[in-house]
């Protein structure tokens, strides 16, 4: 019983080595041909609409439900000590720092890092990544590269969207729910709002961006057998990437907080 | 010419090549026959690169596949094509971008030239005015004709097919056949076509290479390997289901 959950134990161990491996191979192979010509321009455009604008909608609509659940929620306690006035700060601080980056980063990877998994997966078990190479073409350059630089550049544009709709929803709360003056709400979600706040916010979002971008690809490239397999590395790739984001979020969030306490 | 020396693979604890040796002359068509799973895809993934072998090498005009750089793979990789099992048409891709995908992207002629060659390669597999259609609408037999158009749009020396006549009808089989005699007749391309179809083998091969058990075990003309005496091959040319093949498999078992 104990050697069969030691076996099983190790075996664990040895694929989450063969992942961070291949991730970081790629990772490093993604950076350097993305800074090496020819720069495939209309790819990334096509790549940044797909993660990009098309994703404007459902990170609306989770934004914007964020900020009046944020709001209520805070009002919930607020109210008890007097102090309504200052869930503004509360909501703008939260959500710039923390939740506008990381909702948006879950709700991309579920979106975009999901489908890029298929994609590339379904290209896997079809031969078309082999029938690339032996077009004399880098799958990690024509496949990759377009999809790390388009989510690299939409997410913090995602999450500066993500920020003023989850601050707009609070603010509806707020004004016409709990009684707070509009001008008084912005004062006070501008005062309490520093550069450095926005700056992190965003940092993090472009980390999020790049590790979605490195997650799904590496899944879809590591397909094996058949559609089963398509399936089971889109899943692996939804739970790696929420992992790696939550896990990323702790460390840079810790960071700065000593870096910029 | 391609020479394949010794060459091992392994995967996981299956030995898929055991010292496999072959030498394909320029300008020859070489088909390699075997049972489906014996290894005979792996073989070809060794000689275009995109498999490294655990022992043995690849020489392709005496240079080492597996030990080329970047810019060497690449340049030899635009003189071999590759015709896959499946076709491997890219699905976001329409005919034309498919078949002239390797124009597209390593040389520098117009549109308009780019075109004129495209329709060229799919004329020469009947296949003329369809560059619009996308591969999903396409069927298995016309896929296959579109990916041997793209193999030959880039005008490679040598062309590697993988079961190139499988699971189409008889008579584009035959058409399939006649292209790949006819390239190798007017172009002089080397061939290097895997299959277990053996009417095909026999139509269009200058020699014929059995594999078994990871290695060559017979090689000859069409006519010396219809007239062999060794048992295995004889049951496999013959498709018998009593023989060696598959008392061996049996006593495994």
């Amino acid at each position: 019983m104990f050697t069969l959950f030691f076996i099983d134990l190790g075996r664990r161990m040895l694929e989450f080595l063969y992942f961070i491996g291949g991730l970081t191979s790629l990772a490093a192979q993604t950076v350097y041909l993305t800074f090496k010509p020819p720069y495939r321009y209309e790819h990334i455009i096509v790549q940044s609409k797909k993660a990009g604008y098309d994703s404007f909608p459902i990170v609306s609509v989770v934004a914007l439900f964020i900020g009046f659940i944020f709001a209520l929620q805070s009002a919930y306690f607020m109210q008890r000590i007097g102090s309504e006035m200052y869930i503004a700060s509360l909501v703008a601080l939260s959500i710039v720092r923390e939740l506008g980056p990381v909702l948006t980063a879950l709700v991309v990877a579920g979106r975009v890092g999901a489908s890029n998994t298929a994609e590339l997966g379904s290209m896997q078990v079809t031969e078309q990544i082999d029938a690339l190479e032996t077009l004399a073409t880098n799958p990690i350059k024509y496949l990759v590269v377009p999809r790390f630089v388009a989510l690299s550049l939409m997410l913090p544009i995602l999450t500066l969207y993500a920020n003023i709709i989850g601050i707009m929803g609070s603010y509806l709360i707020c004004v016409f729910k709990l009684g707070i003056t509009s001008s008084m709400y912005m004062n006070i979600t501008f005062t309490s709002l520093a550069y450095k706040d926005l700056f992190i916010g965003l940092f993090k979002a472009w980390i999020f961006g790049m590790l979605i971008a490195l997650i799904s690809c590496h899944e879809g490239f590591n397909v094996r057998g058949g559609a089963e397999g398509v399936g089971k590395a889109t899943t692996r790739c939804v739970v790696f990437t929420f992992i790696v984001i939550i896990a990323a979020d702790c460390f840079f969030t810790a960071l700065f907080y000593f870096i910029f306490p | 010419m391609i020479e394949i020396q010794k060459l091992s693979k392994k995967f996981n604890n299956n030995l898929v090549l055991n010292e496999l040796s072959l030498n394909i002359e320029t300008g020859q068509t070489c088909v390699i026959i075997g049972r489906s799973g014996c290894g005979k895809s792996v073989l070809l993934k060794h000689i275009v690169g995109l498999l490294r072998p655990d022992l043995g090498r690849v020489l392709i005009d005496n240079k080492e596949v597996a030990s080329l750089r970047e810019l060497e793979l690449i340049a030899l990789r635009s003189k071999i094509s590759m015709v896959f099992q499946g076709g491997a048409l890219f699905d976001s891709m329409n005919v034309t971008e498919n078949v002239g995908f390797g124009l597209i992207e390593h040389t520098h002629i117009s549109y308009k030239e780019l075109l004129s060659r495209v329709e060229e390669s799919l004329s020469l597999v009947g296949l003329g005015g369809i560059g619009n259609l996308t591969p999903s609408e396409l069927s298995g037999g016309m896929k296959k004709r579109v990916a041997l158009a793209r193999a030959i749009c880039i005008r490679p020396e040598i062309i590697l097919y993988d079961e190139p006549t499988t699971g189409v009808d008889p008579i584009t089989a035959d058409s399939i056949n006649g292209l790949i005699r006819s390239l190798h007749d007017k172009l002089k391309v080397t061939s290097l076509v895997v299959t277990h179809d053996m009417k095909s083998a026999y139509h269009i091969a200058d020699k014929i290479a059995m594999m078994y058990k990871g290695k060559i075990i017979l090689e000859g003309t069409p006519v010396q390997i219809q007239n062999t005496a060794d048992p295995i091959v004889h049951q496999f040319i013959n498709g018998f289901s009593k023989g060696p093949i598959t008392d061996s498999v049996d006593i495994l078992k």
